[in-house]
């Protein structure tokens, strides 16, 4: 492929959505037990720690532990929801059923695909964090309106983390590559950013280089709201979600035809 | 500069492919004219799946015009596919959805309505012997049931045109048969065919014309019999035995041409008798006499040497 066309600026149009279509197809075969997976597990760690761990501890950030943890476990899972489907599922698409050949030779582009792979990854990761949303707020652990407006906030936060999924997928050789991209990123990320405990009780410097990652913003953001408060530099973390949304996009475009259309 | 001719389905003029060091297709020409089968013949490593590729704007190429549909080849590929149907060379079935939902589903990335496709389905079935089959889930389908969802596939957007990579690869007998007289009905049907393949007895059977492509260069092109008819002796005795060689090349003149490989003598004869009387004083050799077949041109063209 020559270089202009290898870079060309990603043009996907609104024709993406029969992959989406497809891809939604397939997991209403498996709704339920997809959803209690995805769940299930950070259920489990949120009212374990929460409530456990929350029992030793006097009151985080003003609020009770359980409380605090409860914005976190939302976007934390919302972001694993995001890359678990732009890593392995994207890849099995790609790789080993060849789904994506498949549709390249529709008048679909490669654009396309990974417009609707990126949408919908997004779209599970908001079905996960707002079966937690509604956990939560079932246990009256939020209770103000303003909690609403972390569905905005869910999505956004599965569009970020789907688009750099999708440059790992483009990158990947087999599934064992995605150990690399886990270790090396999401697990760091998910300490550091504020899910767990205030991200201010790290070291000023690794306090400072966090506030920079994706997952920290979504944190900025959601806590915020679930506490019935407007978060602060709204448009900051917003911009930075979208601006990583567009930029790792345009990336993953970039190399997945690198890979796909030889 | 090629010339625009609209009842050509495809047009292919001074090709180029290079990957890193190595020119995969190296400056081919050829026209497929609407409503016939094409056959692009080749070994493996030829280049036939990356012209393919590049034919369906999948792939840029270095050099050279492709015309598809009257669509110019990359840059309209997507309009020119929407009337064109793929048979790739490896099934890619959608293994998650039952036979009628992989047909809805591929439908859609034609944007073509649910009532318009859910209404093909049925006669798509019937066509590739899979009538009744709507419900069934890919895993219990055989090979060529698979084969045949994917040209029923193929064909879900009405296409002019449909590639077929290999189209038969890996099938058994019966299988083929069914495969080969369904294309010979699309064609019936005015459709244009444009298959790779490396069974001779399907690009003869099937194909108007064909080309051979080797190292990524036409060899040769033309009418299957014509190619036969141009390139070889008529006549073919093949005999084999431990004593064939030796015996063979102390007669290699009762053939016009001679070719050894293994235990195996290849005559290429246009007046084979003399050749068969001195058959039936060796009566320690067994032989065959046959019409020359495209695949001893293919053969000739190309070499005996095995590719990989």
């Amino acid at each position: 492929m020559n270089t202009q066309r290898l870079f060309a600026i990603p043009r996907p149009g609104l024709r993406w959505l029969p992959v989406w279509r497809r891809n939604f197809l397939v997991w209403r075969k498996l709704a339920i037990p997809s959803v209690l997976g995805n769940l299930a597990d950070p259920l489990i760690y949120m009212l374990g720690l929460g409530y456990g761990l929350g029992g030793l501890l006097p009151q985080v950030s003003g609020v009770s532990y359980v409380s605090f943890l409860s914005a976190g476990t939302v976007v934390a899972s919302t972001m694993n929801a995001a890359t678990f489907e732009a890593l392995y599922s994207a890849f099995s698409r790609m790789h080993v059923q060849k789904t994506w050949d498949a549709i390249l030779n529709t008048p679909l582009s490669l654009d396309h695909i990974l417009a609707g792979e990126l949408v919908w990854a997004a779209s599970k990761s908001l079905l996960s964090g707002l079966a937690i949303l509604l956990v939560i707020a079932t246990l009256g652990l939020t209770t103000s309106p303003l909690a609403l407006w972390a569905i905005p906030v869910i999505f956004l936060t599965g569009l970020a983390f789907a688009a750099m999924g999708l440059i790992v997928c483009a990158l990947a050789p087999s599934y064992d590559f995605f150990m690399y991209y886990f270790t090396l990123f999401i697990t760091p990320m998910l300490l550091v950013s504020g899910v767990f405990f205030p991200a201010d009780q790290l070291p000023a410097a690794v306090h400072t280089l966090a506030a920079w990652l994706p997952l920290a913003h979504a944190v900025q953001l959601a806590r915020p709201l679930l506490l019935g408060e407007v978060p602060s530099n709204v448009f900051m973390h917003v911009g930075a979600l979208l601006t990583i949304t567009v930029v790792a996009f345009a990336i993953a475009t970039m190399l997945t035809r690198r890979r796909l259309l030889k | 500069m090629a010339t625009l001719n609209l009842a050509d389905a495809l047009c292919v003029r001074g090709l180029r492919k290079r990957y890193d060091d190595q020119e995969v297709v190296g400056g081919i020409d050829f026209t497929v004219p609407s409503g016939t089968c094409f056959g692009l013949l080749g070994p493996n490593g030829a280049g036939k799946t990356t012209t393919l590729r590049c034919c369906l704007g999948l792939t840029a190429p270095d050099a050279g015009q492709i015309t598809l549909r009257g669509y110019s080849i990359p840059e309209q590929a997507e309009a020119a596919r929407e009337r064109v149907g793929v048979v790739p060379q490896f099934d890619n079935i959608d293994p998650d959805f039952t036979v009628a939902e992989n047909l809805m589903v591929y439908g859609r990335y034609f944007g073509i309505k649910d009532a318009i496709i859910r209404a093909r389905i049925p006669d798509l079935l019937d066509f590739a012997g899979l009538g009744g089959k709507d419900t069934a889930r890919i895993q219990t389908l055989s090979g060529g049931m698979k084969r045949r969802l994917t040209l029923a596939r193929a064909l879900v957007n009405d296409p002019d045109i449909i590639f077929l990579d290999e189209p038969t690869t890996g099938l058994d007998p019966q299988a083929r048969h069914l495969i080969w007289e369904r294309l010979k009905q699309l064609t019936a049907r005015g459709k244009t065919l444009i298959l790779t393949t490396h069974f001779m007895d399907e690009a003869e059977r099937l194909c108007d014309r064909l080309a051979v492509l080797d190292h990524g260069r036409l060899v040769t092109d033309g009418a299957p019999r014509a190619l036969i008819a141009t390139h070889i002796e008529p006549q073919v005795v093949e005999v084999f035995g431990d004593e064939a060689a030796a015996w063979a090349r102390s007669r290699n003149t009762l053939g016009e041409r001679l070719e050894i490989a293994g235990d195996t003598a290849f005559f290429y004869c246009r007046d084979s008798a003399p050749l068969l009387a001195a058959l039936a004083d060796a009566p320690a050799l067994r032989y065959l006499h046959r019409a020359a077949s495209l695949e001893d041109v293919f053969i000739k063209l190309t070499g005996r040497e095995l590719r990989d």
